[in-house]
């Protein structure tokens, strides 16, 4: 069984088509990234995942149930850091617990050490960089009850240097978390650099373009970026893309 | 904050005294009489050896204004939460709250002492309805700039609405909160000072009238003098208090309510 199984989703706003047809999985423990360009529906997309939107059609299943419309059955990271600007870092990290009921914040302490925010762990969210900030967004999540994590573009307003940075990080919490991972993003180098599989999605409406199993061993290091076979399937993807923009 | 006030306030104050110079130098100049137009000196003798006939009197308004706020703030926050969650509500009555911003409270007075008297009740009433207005448009305000990112989290971690309320929309409505209680923290000294002069028999709104028809021009001056005091000591009592229970925000931010 899949953990995450998109069925023939259906959206349109008004007179706007924003999903047509988008249907992919997910399996337990794997990183899939979906990769479309801005404004073509990704955010959408998650928003009919985490219940927050009913599609005009389709289903969504978690586990083989369908999660259509139910709130609360995965953690969602958004494209902005969203941490309550009033609480401390620590009481931050501990809010996808505290919403659906168990604290640990042993644990908790545990991975704002390893994320190298110890000692922030009692500032307020303006004292930290966009990265920490970031950083401290994502442990929310992995600290969260639910088993399935989304992603919408964490890094998009960070620097590069930075951006690699926390791309290597998030890879090394993932293969020790051990938890399923959906990733959006409309950088081909990041999806490739993080995922097991990438689904490419076409301008509005958006559906399935094509569908790409990355090729590369894990662990992987900063140094894949600058290989020919990374070249060689970022220009692939690319040229995918490029045609169904034009077209 | 003490430094940057002395920092800041030397140029206006040295102003304030300036004219006050110059005011006693024309009573003196120009030897008005005192029940026209006291010196700053006269009126200060008078303040601080009357201190013992009139002092009673700055208790009752003090007492006034403080059970007057509290209610009226308390009624304006429960109303904000009212419409606030329950949407049918606002939206059939936040117009109406809107427009009934344009009636002078003061208008309403004379009607309230014909209803209830010249009791605590009706001045009561008075300071409630000037502190009820500002303090649940401003709150209303707070609910509705919830940051949407912030919002669609909590949604999809599964908050109820009751979490969704006491873990977001409260605490990010704080600085308007406080907005709201600042103008209705001077508004509550105008409030018990005006409902005074429509019947009381003590309080410093008493005291003026009586100044007043006596032609106790310096007495008038010390109540004006007093109802200063007590607006800028109340508006700077919800100041401290803003800044105790709002630290989390950025100094970058930190003025925009000040602006109101
Ligand atoms: N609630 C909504 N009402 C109307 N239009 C919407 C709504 N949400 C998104 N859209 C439209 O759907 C399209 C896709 O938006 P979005 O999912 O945010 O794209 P992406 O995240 O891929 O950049 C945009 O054109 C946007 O204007
Ligand atoms: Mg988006």
């Amino acid at each position: 069984m899949k953990h995450l199984e998109v069925k023939q989703i259906n959206q349109t706003f008004g007179d706007v088509h924003v999903l047509n047809d988008v249907s992919f999985s997910v399996s337990e423990g794997e990183f899939v990234s979906i990769l479309g360009p801005s404004g073509s529906g990704k955010s959408t997309l998650f928003g009919i995942i985490g219940g927050l939107t009913i599609p005009n059609s389709g289903d969504v299943l978690l586990n083989g149930n369908s999660i259509k419309g139910k709130r609360g059955s995965i953690s969602y990271t958004p494209q902005t850091p969203s941490l309550l600007p009033w609480r401390s870092i620590l009481d931050n990290v501990l809010l996808g617990q505290e919403i659906s009921g168990r604290k640990d914040r042993a644990k908790a302490l545990e991975m704002i050490e390893r994320a190298g925010l110890s000692e922030y762990k009692d500032a307020h969210p303006h004292e930290l960089s966009g990265g920490m900030k970031q950083r401290a967004s994502f442990i929310r999540s992995v600290l969260s009850p639910q088993s399935l994590i989304l992603l919408d573009e964490p890094f998009s307003a960070l620097d590069e240097f930075t951006r690699t940075d926390m791309q290597k990080w998030l890879l090394s919490m993932w293969e020790e978390a051990k938890r399923s991972i959906l990733f959006v993003t409309h950088n081909i180098e990041e999806a490739i650099f993080l995922s097991d599989r990438i689904i490419i999605l076409s301008p509005r409406p958006a559906s399935v373009l094509n569908e790409y199993k990355v090729p590369f061993d894990r662990p992987r290091r900063e140094e894949l970026l600058l290989t020919d076979e990374f070249l060689q399937f970022k220009k692939d993807i690319y040229q995918d893309m490029r045609l169904a923009h034009t077209t | 904050m003490m430094k940057s006030l002395v920092k800041q306030g030397w140029r206006p104050a040295l102003v304030i005294i300036l004219l006050f110079l110059i005011w006693e130098l024309c009573v003196q100049l120009f030897q008005v009489p005192t029940w026209l137009l006291p010196a700053p000196t006269q009126i200060l003798e008078v303040g601080i050896t009357e201190w013992g006939q009139y002092s009673h009197h700055v208790w009752a308004t003090v007492q006034l204004i403080i059970v007057g706020f509290l209610i009226g703030s308390s009624i304006g926050i429960l109303v904000a939460i009212g419409l606030h969650l329950v949407p049918f509500l606002k939206q059939s009555t936040y117009p109406l709250l809107i427009l009934s911003q344009n009636i002078p409270v003061i208008v309403l007075a004379p009607l309230l002492v014909v209803w209830f008297g010249f009791g605590m009740l009706p001045k009561i009433i008075v300071i409630t309805l000037v502190c009820f207005f500002p303090i649940a448009i401003s709150l209303l305000d707070g609910f509705r700039q919830t940051d949407r990112d912030l919002m669609h989290y909590m949604q999809m971690a599964g908050a109820s609405r009751k979490q969704l309320f006491w873990k977001l929309e409260w605490p990010n409505a704080m600085p308007s909160l406080f907005s709201g209680l600042k103008i209705s923290a001077t508004y509550s000294v105008m409030g018990a000072v005006i409902s005074e002069w429509l019947g009381a028999s003590e309080g410093i709104g008493y005291y003026m009238t009586l100044a007043s028809s006596s032609y106790r021009t310096d007495r008038v001056f010390v109540a004006i003098l007093i109802i200063v005091a007590l607006s800028l000591l109340f508006f700077i009592f919800i100041n401290w208090l803003e800044k105790i229970v709002i630290r989390w925000r950025s100094s970058g931010e930190g003025g925009s309510s000040e602006t109101s």
